[in-house]
């Protein structure tokens, strides 16, 4: 009796310790990955077919977190970052390039100057926590349309300031893209305030990117340089961005 | 002498339990918990906290799972609960990698999906099992509505509440397979089957939604519906925890009543009745 007891405690560890490392195993196989792959696909036709191009809810004053957290990068450390930050950005300019018939070039006064939103909405970061914020800024839309894209670009790459690891060959530079329709998006801003003060150095001065519906991954701070591309192949590890170089999905919508 | 005894029992005879659909449905869905748990348990991992509203209060988790260094210098794992607080070392807050070393993590490498800390990968497991539960909980229920299964075999019949107490005292006392000769659910079977497949199953996938920024833009009653973002969150992990324990009670239940019979009837679809049976099996596991 007590054989067949310790047969089954021994049969039941035997099984579960297999079975985890049988799924260690296949997460780093190739062939696993393409299966988990084909899940992201799902649920990537499953948001761009079904839920539309809705609102993300907006709150009121009232619901603001008194604690929103800082995430990633709170202070880059580049020598040009430091200097622009020294200046309160007077000397910094956004530009807005690649596969556009008229770059764009905009200093912070001049994107102050644009057609601008201001909205309170939920920040959802991708590791479960959430915070309530007041965000103005530039809408991207018409900044995108003035600068008018190329037919065949489809994705809008964020070059950002900071660097989240070192790698000899740049890959460790946050970056991002979304896909240009996105951008027109009425939600979508550049955002430069932060529940009514200058956009802080650790949430991403002097602007970052405000893409509601989507996880806090895809939210770009500290912007330099927004690309228009066809492809982000050839761009980090081709994945589409810093956290998706490193296995995070690229529709970050869940 | 066995031979004569046995002759005068009632003869067994098997019966049709579980219609394939059935049997397909219970073992996906075992599948797709297996791998939803220790998942999810890897999700948990990059922020053990939770809240109730909107947002996170960071201050104020009702329940959160962190580590500190105690006053001899090491690493300790602590669980706080409201205002309780537990130590918690070697299994949540701080445990042992695979090789040995006391490192700070929320859940021991032996629960999570992967072992080491890996949340994109984490996020993809959860993700593509999720569908796999989706999918195969709608061909189930479409079948079993267009069979009106749920009515003939799942609905407490008339004055079966009333013996709730009796199959209540039946079951703490293991002796749940006394009167299953027909091999009818009993009433407490009735409303845990459906608690889950009504109740659990449905909120799991609907808090689980809920924690989609891209879902609560399209359909926004459902941070309303679940009190925030934040709320539902919660919610998943407590359904979660409630599936545990429906799993935990399930298996315990099977082992202890007819393991190899309720075992047959989930794989062949074949179920033995009569006392006999049952006897012979629990005369085997004494």
């Amino acid at each position: 009796m007590t054989e067949r007891r310790q047969f089954l405690r021994q049969l039941a560890a035997g099984v579960s310790t297999l079975a985890l490392a049988g799924c260690d195993r296949l997460t780093s196989s190739q062939h696993m990955a393409e299966v988990l792959g084909f899940g992201e696909t799902f649920t990537r036709l499953a948001q761009d077919s079904l839920l539309g191009d809705g609102l993300a809810k907006e709150f009121p004053e009232s619901a603001i977190s008194p604690d929103f957290r800082a995430n990633g990068t709170t202070a880059p450390d580049s020598q040009a970052y430091l200097d622009h930050a020294a200046a309160a950005f007077s000397d910094w300019s956004l530009e807005i390039s690649g596969m556009v018939a008229h770059p764009l070039k905009l200093t912070l006064a001049e994107l102050r100057a644009a057609p601008a939103r201001t909205q309170i909405t939920r920040h959802d970061c991708v590791e479960g926590w959430s915070g309530i914020a007041k965000w103005r800024g530039a809408r991207l839309g018409p900044l995108i349309a003035r600068a008018m894209p190329h037919p065949s670009a489809r994705y809008l790459v964020f070059h950002c300031a900071d660097t989240l690891e070192l790698t000899l060959d740049g890959t460790g530079d946050y970056y991002e893209t979304i896909a240009l329709k996105d951008a027109f998006h009425p939600q979508t801003i550049l955002a430069y305030d932060m529940n009514d003060q200058p956009l802080p150095v650790a949430h991403g001065a002097p602007v970052r990117l405000r893409l509601e519906r989507k996880l806090g991954y895809k939210m770009a701070k500290y912007v330099m340089r927004i690309e228009a591309v066809e492809s982000f192949a050839d761009i980090g590890r081709g994945r589409g961005g810093y956290w998706e170089d490193r296995g995070y999905d690229w529709h970050g919508g869940i | 002498m066995a031979a004569i005894a046995e002759a005068q029992q009632p003869k067994p005879k098997l019966i049709y339990r579980h219609p394939l659909y059935v049997r397909v449905a219970h073992w996906l869905n075992a599948l797709c918990l297996l791998a939803l748990l220790p998942s999810g348990l890897q999700i948990l991992d990059a922020h053990p906290a939770f809240y109730w509203g909107e947002a996170s209060r960071f201050a104020h988790p009702f329940l959160a799972i962190g580590s500190a260094i105690g006053p001899d210098g090491a690493p300790h794992g602590r669980l706080q609960i409201g205002a309780w607080c537990f130590d918690t070392t070697g299994w949540l807050g701080v445990s042992k990698d695979a090789d040995g070393n006391a490192i700070a993590r929320a859940f021991p490498a032996s629960v999570t999906l992967p072992r080491e800390h890996d949340l994109g990968a984490g996020r993809h497991w959860h993700f593509l099992f999720a569908w796999i539960f989706v999918i195969n909980g709608l061909l189930y229920l479409a079948s079993a509505l267009a069979t009106r299964r749920f009515a003939r075999v799942l609905l407490p019949a008339a004055g079966e509440m009333r013996r709730i107490g009796r199959s209540i005292r039946d079951h703490l006392r293991l002796r749940s397979h006394q009167g299953s000769d027909t091999g009818d659910y009993n009433i407490l079977q009735k409303l845990s089957y459906l608690a889950v497949i009504f109740g659990l199953l449905p909120l799991m996938l609907l808090t689980g939604l809920t924690m989609s920024p891209s879902v609560d833009a399209a359909a926004p009653f459902l941070t309303t519906l679940f009190g925030g973002r934040q709320s539902a969150r919660s919610i998943h992990f407590l359904s979660a925890s409630g599936l545990c324990i429906f799993f935990v009670v399930h298996i315990v239940m099977v082992i202890v009543t007819q393991p190899l019979n309720l075992l047959r009837s989930m794989v062949t679809g074949w179920f033995r009745v009569g006392d006999a049976g049952a006897e012979r099996e629990r005369a085997a596991n004494d």
